[in-house]
């Protein structure tokens, strides 16, 4: 996709093979060596033994689980992956044992996607678009972490009122990453397309958990994953561009290269394939037998639970409201597809863009050229992704959340 | 076509072979001989034997030990092999049964007067079920019953108390705690 945007008239947009052998064997794989031996130091598990039988104070058994968890988890969170060792993933003290491994974990999940933004401002020979990106992302990034935090400070007044001191929202968190660290990472995991959790998503209050969906929802720009996540963000800017393009009146172009017909239509159908899949799925889900058997919470939570699904897997998230039992044959069979069509639906046509790109000449920029640089630019691209996700989420999640959260304030339980 | 499925079948098992197998081998060597004791789980051994491990919380219930938080793991809780939360919501009945019915015990257990508010991690169940802390709050909420059963001053279970307690992380990062299973063992340490 980047390459699309500097080559000039060429219908090549590089080898598959080679990018992939260079990204792994030269990035990630000395990266995951130093950050696992930096995780087993704060006590994450790397054997090969068999569980260990303890005998508790108590005396009663403890079987305790052994395996080479450090390797795993560094590539985990390098590669934005997200699936645990453990069930608990993040949560379980053998794989985020202190707070230090936690803020580690943190840094990885956007160590490279984000590293990929100046790498492109590199590549197209001008650092400032680069910013520009970063700081729309890093916007967009603290609007929504600033949700979940004050919805989890604020917490639960139905616990309050029977007796429980603040901060009240510790249900589903661990006392050693407290309040103000598991609202980061969960804000930072749905940010990027990564799913590790350090807590229970389920179990965060409404707004916490709308905010969380909505960044998988707005599909995951903020720096994004690693493999598949800057061009996301691309597919945002070209809708920007193409948006300011008619308000003055000129043919959009990006960095030189003019946005035609062919790659508004590819960047709107990457847009609306995997909002369409998850808001059409949910409805599915949300009318069936199957679907609603499913779920573990009754009343506005349970349709939380639904979207949440559908949006955790069409934006290839992999982060849970795990009440929600998706191991049957329904949800088994509908997210997978969710989880093609999500992925694919998006790579497709951006595939398409880079390549009807690198065709084009480059442009030398004129008078009306609209600076791709800058804080206009950065605030016009964040509103661009919140007017798009507002317009086309926001009814689905004043359904679930939304009213959830008005409903807890005036103490209606289900 | 058919060169394109040679270059991948071949790149699938270079790679296989390089991050599959050498990769972990190689970490788990250094780890070893680095770092043995966090390598295999930061085990608590007493007496000869392996009590727990001083990452992973244990079942605590007898009035002479100060307890945990409520566990979501396995059927007892703090069940090693099933990690997991409650995942219940903030609206849902028997989220809130549940800790209504906790406050109400544990405020008997130790004898606390009925209005007072309790340490939310006393009373939820954490992410994993096995975290091995809990609130400074939440240790000293139990100081009072675990020094009359044991027949020791007041003063002294509340300094072990505090002699136990992990501030934040270089003063910034998580939150300030207190490791179940080496207070307990602390407070077997002074006496019965």
């Amino acid at each position: 996709m980047i390459r699309g945007l500097i080559r000039k008239q060429t219908d090549r947009i590089g080898n598959f093979w080679v990018d992939l052998v260079r990204g792994s064997v030269r990035v990630l794989l000395p990266l995951s060596l130093l950050f696992s031996l930096i995780l087993v130091q704060q006590g994450v598990l790397q054997n090969f033994s068999p569980y260990v039988s303890a005998y508790t104070l108590e005396g009663a058994e403890q079987k305790l689980t052994m395996g080479p968890v450090a390797s795993q988890e560094a590539i985990k969170m390098l590669g934005v992956n997200g699936g645990g060792f453990f069930n608990a993933n993040s949560a379980h003290p053998f794989e985020n044992p202190t707070p230090l491994s936690n803020f580690l974990q943190m840094i990885s999940i956007f160590l490279i996607p984000a590293s990929v933004v100046f790498t492109f401002g590199r590549i197209v020979r001008d650092r400032r678009q680069g910013f520009a990106i970063l700081a729309a992302m890093l916007l967009l990034f603290l609007l929504h972490l600033g949700i979940v935090y004050v919805g989890e400070l604020y917490g639960n007044p139905l616990l309050a009122a029977v007796g429980v001191a603040d901060p009240v929202a510790m249900e589903g968190k661990e006392v050693r990453f407290g309040i103000a660290d598991s609202s980061l990472f969960a804000a930072i995991t749905t940010a990027a397309s990564c799913g590790a959790v350090n807590a229970m998503h389920d179990s965060f209050t409404p707004l916490g958990g709308l905010a969380l969906m909505l960044q998988i929802m707005l599909g995951e720009v903020v720096v994004g994953g690693v493999g598949a996540g800057f061009y996301g963000m691309m597919v945002f800017v070209i809708l920007t561009v193409f948006i300011v393009g008619l308000m003055v009146g000129r043919t959009p172009e990006y960095l030189g290269k003019k946005i035609e017909a062919r790659e508004m239509k590819m960047a709107t159908l990457a847009v609306l394939i995997p909002a369409v899949t998850i808001l059409a799925g949910s409805a599915v889900a949300a009318v069936t037998v199957s679907g609603v058997a499913s779920v573990a919470n009754p009343g506005p939570h349970g349709l939380s639970e639904i979207l949440y699904a559908f949006a955790s897997s069409a934006g290839n998230n992999g982060s849970a409201f795990a009440g929600l039992n998706a191991n049957t044959a329904f949800y088994n069979l509908v997210l997978a597809a969710a989880m093609l069509i999500g992925r694919f639906g998006v790579i497709l046509p951006v595939l398409a863009i880079a390549g009807s790109l690198a065709e084009k000449k480059i442009t030398p920029p004129g008078p009306g050229t609209f600076p791709t640089h800058g804080w206009l630019f950065a605030i016009l691209l964040a509103g661009v992704v919140m007017i798009v996700g507002a317009l086309t989420f926001m009814p689905a999640l004043a359904l679930g959340p939304a009213v959830e959260h008005l409903q807890m304030i005036h103490g209606v339980t289900y | 076509m058919l060169k394109q499925l040679g270059v991948a079948i071949r790149l699938l098992i270079v790679m296989s072979v390089l991050t599959g197998l050498l990769y972990p081998l190689t970490v788990t060597g250094l780890a070893q001989i680095l770092l043995p004791f966090q390598a295999n789980g930061s085990l608590v051994v007493k007496n000869g034997k392996v009590i727990g491990s001083r990452l992973i919380g244990q079942n605590f219930s007898g009035p002479e030990y100060f307890h945990g938080r409520p566990s979501a793991a396995g059927e007892n809780g703090y069940d090693g092999n099933s990690s997991g939360g409650l995942n219940l919501g903030p609206t849902n009945k028997q989220l809130i049964g549940a800790i209504t019915e906790r406050v109400k015990t544990i405020r008997e257990q130790n004898g606390l007067i009925v209005d007072e508010p309790l340490p939310a991690d006393l009373v939820t169940t954490s992410g994993s079920g096995l975290g091995p802390d809990i609130s400074p709050v939440a240790a000293l909420v139990q100081a009072r019953r675990v020094a009359a059963v044991r027949g020791l001053d007041l003063n002294v279970v509340h300094r072990l108390i505090e002699k136990q307690i992990t501030p934040k992380q270089f003063g910034l990062l998580g939150e300030a705690r207190v490791n179940v299973l080496e207070l307990n063992l602390a407070v077997d340490a002074i006496g019965k």
